[in-house]
């Protein structure tokens, strides 16, 4: 079981990232428009280029 | 659960002076647009390109969860030439004001709670992982060390996470009352005081995961009940800050803007055609006529000159009029309304909603429960103070109002998004569930089952050169029976008679020159024709007898089918306007509304619909007028659209967002079934509670059995919400 040792904290580790990109989304306003991100991909403007 | 107590919201939301003018000072203009038939990427694309092509614009943003667009540009592009690049490609658009708008993009309380939200849903994951090993069979010292870690984890992600319920149940508590947050805090408190407890002493059982799951349903059913609220209040405030707080005071010679505020009894005023009276006063120069269809409900123009009386909010429509101001402020008329509908809104707050029920029964039911079972236990083992306690805790936690507090916040979410795509903008937390009770409708005629603009109908009756000679007159003129005159005869592919010397007489109407006669286009009375009751213009050519325009108001898109539909849902309708009889007739015969009363004044509106009440009837009002807005407040529930005057939009409950009528009757049918399935979570939730209890109040609960309730009824009742959608 020593195994777990290593295992507890490197799961606790991965979901921490997880909860510090999640925080980093929600700074950067990307939740404002869930409708509009789901249909904004649907269009093939800035396809070839990104938005400058 | 509780509604958000705040001293002033306005003032959270309404930025001071001073930002805006640093705002206009950055030399980029920002203007908000309300869109609401946007709905598809094409239109998202349609939409930016348009701006994006348009001069001085910068970049535009389509949001299409708040169906409204953002636009930078240059200063001295307007709002109002954004809407007609809009129209030009076929979306309706309205001015939204920047300045309130600014408070709710960034929506600070909705990102706490998602915060929030997100370290109860990381905690009770990894705890829940934990506890997994502990219940199937991890013992003496992995158990021990699992809880430790759990504790590490679930205490301070506790006391970040659930602080909105402690906060909430504290202020409660202070008050000496009781709501659905006092149960929740207990429980989760207890829980994981009594955990750590037990585990310090090598105890079995630790409820951390059900303290975090606890948390984490709840913040889920309270950020679901905050996004419908700030979706609804944002897009409502917006619309209602679409009205000018400013008049032109002359000042001997000069002209000078300030607020309505600052207006006092005696001032001269100046209002443009096109604009609304700021005050009550009486005319001293100039002549024009007066729309006061959102007043009254008459569809007819009225003539005003010299000595005419006119009251705020009716709308100036051909030339400038100077007023002398009899009456400002608090003391028009247009404020006495307001009275009258602070006097009906009181029977509004008497309503209790169906969790506001739930909460009371249940809150006082839960705290009892636990503290019989903590007494029942002492005395059973006499006076096993650990034991009993445990079990007053699992009952707590068991009973705890999980699936309740989801049960409300996720069907009004699914339900008011559905109206929302449909254009309806619920403003009132409430008013679905007094929407489904509705068993009889009231409408308002003019500009609610109409459009409030004329429509020319006798365009047959006339010779074709008639009608280029009324057509290149009325081109003369922004007086709305002209407007529409020009856009019949333009659909008909009529082209304008040449005409020389063409001058508008402000009040009365155009003249012109054409093949050396003189020709006029106006009033009955300035060309000596007969008046009749119909809503008419006048074309005289030379001496000839005057021929008549005869218009009606055109039908709102989707009335009849709005109407159609609610009468085979089974309510009775009604229609009350205060326009003339033969034009109420009329509208109702069309539309098949048996039961119709004209040239009501607003106090008889509010009348009819208090008699309604009285005799039993639930009733829902649609206006858009300010005689309306009384009725709307005394209503049992009331719709507006989006073209209604302010005071209107305030006092309704549901605002039509588009011109379009016909989602108002499935508005009736949504919103019956979602009180039907708050209904169904309420009944799931008891029979979890059924179940559950007895096996925690005989101690037979474990954090297993916790979890397993909780999670099974949360998920239950999620599920059923969303068959709403």
């Amino acid at each position: 079981m020593e195994i777990l040792v290593y295992l507890i904290p490197i799961s606790l580790f991965l979901g921490g990232l997880g909860l510090v990109a999640f925080f980093w989304t929600l700074k950067n306003k990307q939740y404002d428009d869930p409708d509009g991100d789901a249909n904004r991909i649907l269009s093939d403007e800035w396809d070839d280029n990104p938005r400058p | 659960m509780c509604a958000q107590i705040s001293a002033c919201p306005a003032c959270s939301v309404a930025p001071s002076a001073e930002d805006l003018a640093k705002m206009s000072e950055v030399g980029e203009a920002r203007i908000m647009l309300s869109l609401p038939t946007v709905h598809c990427a094409a239109c998202i694309s349609a939409v930016e390109r348009a701006l994006n092509r348009t001069h001085g614009v910068q970049s535009a943003r389509v949001n299409l969860t708040l169906k409204r667009v953002s636009i930078e540009a240059k200063p001295d592009v307007t709002a109002e030439d954004m809407v007609a690049v809009l129209a030009g490609v076929g979306y309706e658009a309205h001015e939204l004001d920047a300045g309130t708008l600014q408070a709710t993009v960034t929506d600070q309380r909705g990102r706490e709670l998602l915060m929030r939200l997100a370290v109860a849903g990381f905690a009770m994951m990894n705890v829940m992982m934990l506890s997994v090993a502990v219940w199937s069979g991890a013992d003496s010292s992995t158990r021990e060390l699992f809880h430790w870690i759990s504790a590490a984890i679930a205490l301070p992600a506790i006391a970040f996470s659930a602080q909105p319920f402690f906060r909430s149940a504290w202020s409660v508590l202070q008050h000496r009352h009781l709501n659905m947050d006092v149960p929740i805090s207990l429980a989760i408190l207890l829980a994981s005081a009594m955990s750590f407890y037990e585990i310090t002493q090598g105890g079995e059982h630790a409820y951390f995961d059900a303290a975090l799951s606890l948390t984490f349903f709840l913040l889920a059913g309270r950020y679901l009940d905050h996004r419908t609220r700030a979706i609804a209040r944002s897009a409502a405030e917006e619309l209602a800050a679409l009205e000018v707080p400013r008049a032109e005071r002359l000042e001997g010679e000069d002209v000078v803007s300030v607020p309505i505020a600052e207006l006092a009894v005696g001032d001269l005023v100046r209002v443009k055609p096109g604009g609304r009276m700021p005050v009550d006063g009486v005319v001293v120069d100039g002549q024009s006529e007066l729309d006061r269809s959102l007043l009254t409900g008459e569809t007819v123009p009225v003539f005003a000159g010299p000595d005419s009386v006119v009251s705020a909010g009716e709308v100036n429509l051909t030339g400038p009029l100077s007023l002398r101001v009899t009456a400002a402020g608090e003391d028009t008329s247009l404020h006495r309304m307001a009275d009258l509908v602070a006097m009906a809104e009181s029977s509004k707050n008497r309503y209790t909603s169906l969790a506001d029920k739930a909460a009371g029964i249940y809150a006082p039911g839960v705290h009892m429960l636990s503290f019989l079972a903590f007494l029942g236990w002492m005395v059973a083992t006499g006076g096993d103070v650990r034991l009993s306690l445990n079990i007053a805790v699992a009952v707590l936690i068991i009973t705890c109002p999980c699936a309740l507090g989801l049960a409300v916040p996720a069907v009004t979410t699914a339900a008011s998004g559905r109206l929302f795509r449909r254009g309806m903008l619920i403003k009132d937390a409430t008013a679905l569930e007094r929407l489904a009770e509705v068993d009889t409708v009231v409408f308002d005629k003019t500009g609610t089952l109409t459009q409030g603009t004329p429509e020319l109908t006798n365009m047959g009756d006339h010779s074709l050169s008639d009608l280029q000679v009324a057509m290149a007159l009325a081109e003369g003129s922004a007086h709305p029976l002209a407007v529409s005159l020009v856009a019949a005869a333009k659909r008909a592919g009529v082209k304008p008679a040449k005409l020389t010397k063409l001058t508008e007489v402000p009040g009365y109407g155009v003249q012109g020159l054409w093949k050396g006669k003189t020709v006029r286009l106006g009033r009955a009375s300035w060309l000596g024709a007969k008046a009749d009751e119909q809503t008419a213009t006048y074309l005289q050519i030379g001496s000839t007898e005057p021929v008549k325009f005869s218009y009606s108001d055109r039908l709102r898109k989707g009335a009849s089918a709005a109407v159609s539909a609610l009468k085979s849902q089974g309510m009775k309708l009604a229609l009350i306007s205060g326009d003339a009889p033969k034009a109420v007739e009329a509208l109702a015969n069309r539309l098949g509304i048996d039961d119709w009363i004209a040239e009501a004044l607003p106090q008889d509106k509010a009348a009819r619909i208090s008699a309604l009440s009285e005799s039993g009837a639930r009733v829902l009002m649609v206006g858009d007028g300010l005689n309306d807005t009384a009725a709307l407040a005394a209503a049992h529930v009331s719709i507006s659209p989006a073209t209604a005057l302010d005071a209107a939009r305030v006092a309704s409950d549901i605002v039509l967002l588009g011109s379009d009528m016909s989602p108002m009757a499935e508005a009736t049918v949504i919103a019956r079934k979602a009180t039907r399935r708050i209904k169904e979570n309420f009944g799931i939730a008891a029979a979890y509670n059924l179940i559950a209890v007895p096996i925690a109040l005989f101690g037979f609960a474990t954090p297993l059995v916790a979890a397993l309730a909780m999670s099974a009824s949360s998920i239950t009742v999620s599920l059923n919400a969303l068959r709403l959608r």
